[in-house]
C-alpha cells in the first residue's frame, strides 16, 4: 500500500473499485435506470453523477483536471505543475486526484459519464482504444503550437487512428534493472551484460544473503515488465509489437522460450510475489536486502530524497546476440482532453501549458524519476540518474510502451494479468497456459 | 377477511362503523363509502411508485443483462453498434476461461464453510449466551462488534493478522505463510475473516428467536428429563422455524454475493476468484467486456434461481399448512 498523504485520500482508499463505482450518486443512478433502464444506463450513472451533482464546476478560466498520480511524489509534483500553469497561463485547474489504479478501472465509466476537462493518461495502444471510441478531445491545433518541441517517436505516439492527436505528453520513464550504487560498490558487483552473467551474478547475491530480484505482481501488471523484457531480447520488438496486436500466435514456441527462461530465473525472484505490492518489493532495494528490481524509474518515487544519488540501473541484458538489447520499454505519459470539456478554452490551454518545456522542467523536478518529453526542456537541473535516463532512451533503437499500454485494454486486464499470476503460482505447466491464453485471445480479438 | 365482490374501500371505513354491525351499517346508508378523487390518486401511486421501482431497478437490468450477455457489445456508444453473436460469450465461459472453474468451486466452498461451520458455531454462541453466563454481555457485544464493520474494512483489518511480514499470526507462529497471497491459503483465510463477521450475525438473530420461546416449554421438557441437548434439538429447534428459514435464508445470500471482501484482498485473482467477482473484473474495470461480463452474470442469476426456487417453495408449503 502506498501511504495516503491526506486523510480524505487515506478514507478513500478503504472503499474497493466497486463500492466507489456504485456510491458516487444513488440519485443519479437510480434517474439512469429509471429513464433508460438497463445496465448501461447503470454504468454512465455511475460516472455521471458527481459532475452532475457538482452543478457543472463553475466556468470561467477555471479547469477541471483528473489526475491518476496519487502516490506523494507525483501528487507534489503535480501540485507544482497546477501552480505554474496558472502562473503560465492563467488557467485554474481544479484537480481531482484518485488513486493510479482505480483510476484506470474506472477509465470506461468515467469518460462515458462527465469526466473532468483534462485527464492524465497513457500514450500507444491504449490512448488509441479511447480516441477510436469517441470518447476523448481533438486537440491536433493545441499540436501545431507544441509540435515543433516533440520528436516525431512522440508525435506518432500522441496519435489515434485517424491521424488526429489526442494526447499531449509530458514524462516518461524507462524500465530497466535498478539497484543502490553503494551496495554495489560494497560486494563488488558489476552490471551484467549477458543473461548468463546476471545469473551468475544472482547466485553470488545469494551467497551473500541477498535477495537477488526483488519482484512483485499483487497488482498483475509488474510481472509484465519482466515478461516484455524477457521477449524483446529473445524475439525483439517487432515480435512485441506483433504479439501484443494480435498478430502472432501466444501457442508459438518463441512465447514458450520466453516463459522457459523466465521460469529458470524464477529461483532468483522474491518468493511470494503474488502477496506483494511493487512498492513493498521496492522497499528491499530500499533497505539493502534486495539486490536489484526490473521495474520503471518511477522506483526512484520509494527512496528517500538524500538516497536519490544512490539509485543507478542497467539495461535488461542481452539473451540472443543476434537480437541485441537496443529494445528499451519506456512508457509515455501524458494528458487528453475529454470528448466534451465545459471549458474548452481553459482545457487547451492547460494542455498547451503541459506541452511546454517549462511543465517538463517543473515536473521532473519535482518528481525526478521521470523524464521530460519536450525535447526543449531544460536538463539542467537533472539529477545524474535522469540525465542516465535520458541518455539511455535517447540510444534505444526502438522503444515500446509497455504490455497493458500496447495491447488491448480488455485483452491486458482479463486475460494476461490472471495468466501471468498463473505462470507464477505455476511455472511447470507452459503448454497449457500458453494453450489458454490463445483460445482467449482469439476469442477477444475476433470480437 | 372480505368477501370478494365488495367494492374496493379505503381501510378506515372498512372497520365497522361505531353503532350497530357493519351489514346493519352498509344497509343503513345504502352503499359503502367509494374511494375519494385523492384517496384513488394516493393508492395509484402506492402501488405505481413501487412497481415503478421493482421494475425499473431489478427487471429491466436483470433482463437488459440476460439480453447483453449474447452480444459483444463493450459498454462504449450505442447499443446498436453491439452485434448478436449467440452462445458465444456462453461456450467462452465455460471452455477457454480458466478462473470460471475456480470460481464456482470457491463459491461453493463458500456455502460449505457459512452453512457447515460459520452458521452453527452462531446459533452454538446465541444459546450459550442465552444461558445468562457470567460476563454473557460482554461476549454478545464482543461477537457482535464484526457485524457493525463493512467487510471491506473487514478485509483491511485481518491484513494486519495475516501480512506476511508484519502480520500479527506470522509473527507469533515465527513463520512466513503469505496468507492473502498464496493461492492454497488465501480462499481459507477469507474464509475465516468472513465466518469471524457471520458468526456474530446469525448468533444476533438468533439469541433474538431464543429470548422468545416460552421457558414453560423447557421447563416441561425438563419435568420430562430431557438433558440439554435433547431439549435444544427436540423442543427449541423445531419450535425456532421462522428463525431457522431466515438464518439459512441470509446464509445462502450472504455465500452468493460474497464479493467485499475478496475484492478488497486482490481483486478477486489468484485463488480467490468468484463469480461476483469476475462479473466486476469484466463488466466494471478498464476491459469493459459487457457482453461477456453479462453472460457470467446471467449464470450467477441462474444459480441464485435454483436457491430462491427452493426457499419459495418451502415458504409457499408453510403458507399451505
Amino acid at each position: 500500500m502506498t501511504r495516503p498523504s491526506t486523510q480524505a485520500e487515506y478514507l478513500a482508499g478503504l472503499v474497493p473499485d466497486s463500492v466507489r463505482a456504485t456510491s458516487f450518486s444513488r440519485r443519479g443512478l437510480l434517474r439512469g435506470s429509471l429513464l433508460a433502464g438497463g445496465i448501461p444506463a447503470l454504468l454512465a450513472a455511475c460516472g455521471g453523477g458527481g459532475g452532475t451533482a457538482g452543478g457543472g464546476g463553475g466556468g470561467g478560466s477555471s479547469v477541471t483536471l483528473g489526475s491518476n498520480f496519487s502516490d506523494p511524489v507525483p501528487v507534489k509534483a503535480m501540485d507544482a505543475m497546477v501552480a505554474a500553469a496558472q502562473k503560465a497561463q492563467g488557467v485554474t485547474a481544479k484537480v481531482n486526484k484518485v488513486d493510479h489504479t482505480t483510476f484506470q478501472n474506472n477509465i470506461n465509466n468515467y469518460l462515458q459519464g462527465s469526466p473532468d476537462d483534462v485527464f492524465s493518461w497513457f500514450a500507444g495502444y491504449r490512448m488509441r482504444f479511447f480516441a477510436g471510441q469517441g470518447l476523448a478531445g481533438d486537440i491536433s491545433d493545441v499540436w501545431q503550437k507544441i509540435g515543433g518541441d516533440f520528436t516525431d517517436a512522440f508525435k506518432k505516439s500522441s496519435t489515434g487512428d485517424d491521424g488526429k492527436q489526442y494526447l499531449v505528453p509530458t514524462t516518461y520513464g524507462p524500465w530497466a534493472v535498478f539497484y543502490r550504487k553503494s551496495v554495489w560498490a560494497e560486494k563488488g558487483y558489476q552490471a551484467p551484460k549477458t543473461l548468463d552473467e546476471m545469473t551468475t551474478l544472482a547466485k553470488q547475491m545469494q551467497t551473500d544473503g541477498l535477495v537477488p530480484l526483488a519482484f512483485a505482481d499483487k497488482e498483475g501488471w509488474p510481472a509484465m515488465g519482466t515478461f516484455d523484457q524477457l521477449n524483446m531480447r529473445i524475439n525483439g520488438y517487432q515480435f512485441h509489437v506483433d504479439l501484443m496486436a494480435g498478430k502472432e500466435a501466444w501457442t508459438d514456441q518463441k512465447v514458450k522460450t520466453v516463459f522457459d527462461t523466465w521460469r529458470s530465473l524464477l529461483p532468483y525472484h522474491q518468493t511470494d510475489a503474488l502477496g506483494r505490492t511493487w512498492q513493498e518489493a521496492a522497499t528491499g532495494i530500499v533497505n539493502k536486502t534486495s539486490g536489484m528490481m526490473v521495474i520503471g524509474s518511477f522506483i526512484g518515487q520509494q527512496f528517500p530524497d538524500a538516497d536519490q544519488g544512490d539509485i543507478d540501473f542497467f539495461n535488461f541484458p542481452e539473451v540472443d546476440p543476434s537480437i541485441g538489447a537496443d529494445a528499451v520499454e519506456a512508457p509515455l505519459d501524458g494528458f487528453m482532453m475529454s470528448k466534451r470539456p465545459r471549458n474548452e478554452d481553459g482545457a487547451k490551454k492547460l494542455l498547451t501549458f503541459f506541452g511546454s518545456p517549462e511543465d517538463g522542467e517543473v515536473q521532473t523536478t519535482a518528481d525526478p524519476s521521470g523524464i521530460a518529453a519536450n525535447t526543449k526542456s531544460s536538463q539542467a537541473k537533472y539529477t545524474e540518474l535522469q540525465k542516465k535516463c535520458a541518455e539511455f532512451v535517447g540510444s534505444a533503437k526502438s522503444i515500446s510502451q509497455f504490455m497493458d499500454r500496447d495491447t488491448r485494454p480488455d485483452f491486458a486486464s482479463t486475460v494476461m494479468i490472471p495468466s501471468l499470476q498463473t505462470f507464477l503460482s505455476n511455472p511447470a505447466d507452459i503448454d497449457g497456459l500458453t494453450n489458454s491464453i490463445e483460445s482467449q485471445k482469439k476469442s477477444i480479438f475476433t470480437s | 377477511m372480505s368477501s370478494p365482490d365488495l367494492p374496493l374501500v379505503a381501510p378506515q371505513t372498512a372497520q365497522p362503523p361505531p353503532r350497530g354491525g357493519s351489514h346493519a351499517g352498509a344497509a343503513k346508508s345504502g352503499r359503502v363509502r367509494r374511494l375519494s378523487g385523492s384517496d384513488r390518486v394516493v393508492v395509484s401511486l402506492m402501488v405505481l411508485i413501487p412497481t415503478v421501482i421493482v421494475v425499473g431497478l431489478i427487471w429491466l437490468p436483470a433482463i437488459a443483462s440476460v439480453v447483453l450477455s449474447f452480444t459483444n457489445w463493450n459498454g462504449i456508444g450505442k447499443l446498436s453498434d453491439a452485434k448478436v453473436i449467440g452462445l458465444k460469450n456462453y461456450t467462452d465461459v465455460f471452455t477457454i476461461y480458466p478462473p470460471f472453474k475456480p470460481a464456482i468451486e470457491h463459491n461453493l466452498l463458500w456455502l460449505v464453510v457459512m452453512f457447515v461451520v460459520a452458521t452453527p458455531l452462531g446459533i452454538l454462541f446465541a444459546v450459550l449466551i442465552d444461558k445468562d453466563l457470567k460476563g454473557s454481555r460482554f461476549y454478545q457485544t464482543a461477537l457482535y462488534l464484526p457485524v457493525v464493520l463493512s467487510l471491506a474494512l473487514i478485509g483491511f483489518i485481518w491484513q494486519l493478522m495475516y501480512s506476511r511480514d508484519q502480520g500479527l499470526i506470522n509473527a507469533v507462529l515465527g513463520t512466513h505463510v503469505d496468507f492473502y497471497g498464496d493461492p492454497t491459503w488465501n480462499i481459507w483465510a477469507a474464509l475465516f475473516a468472513t465466518s469471524w463477521r457471520q458468526v456474530g450475525y446469525v448468533m444476533l438473530l438468533y439469541l433474538a428467536g431464543l429470548k422468545g420461546v416460552d421457558a414453560s416449554l423447557k421447563e416441561a421438557a425438563q419435568m420430562d428429563g430431557a438433558t440439554e441437548v435433547q431439549t435444544f434439538f427436540r423442543i427449541v429447534f423445531p419450535v425456532m422455524r421462522p428463525i431457522n428459514i431466515i438464518v439459512l435464508v441470509i446464509t445462502v445470500i450472504e455465500s452468493l454475493r460474497a464479493f467485499d471482501l475478496v475484492w478488497v484482498i486482490n481483486q478477486g485473482r489468484n485463488g480467490l476468484e468468484l463469480l461476483a467477482t469476475l462479473v466486476t473484473q469484466n463488466i466494471v474495470g478498464e476491459a469493459s467486456r459487457i457482453g461477456f461480463g453479462s453472460a457470467l452474470a446471467t449464470l450467477m442469476l441462474l444459480i441464485s434461481l435454483v436457491f430462491i426456487s427452493i426457499y419459495l417453495n418451502v415458504i409457499m408449503r408453510e403458507d399451505e399448512r
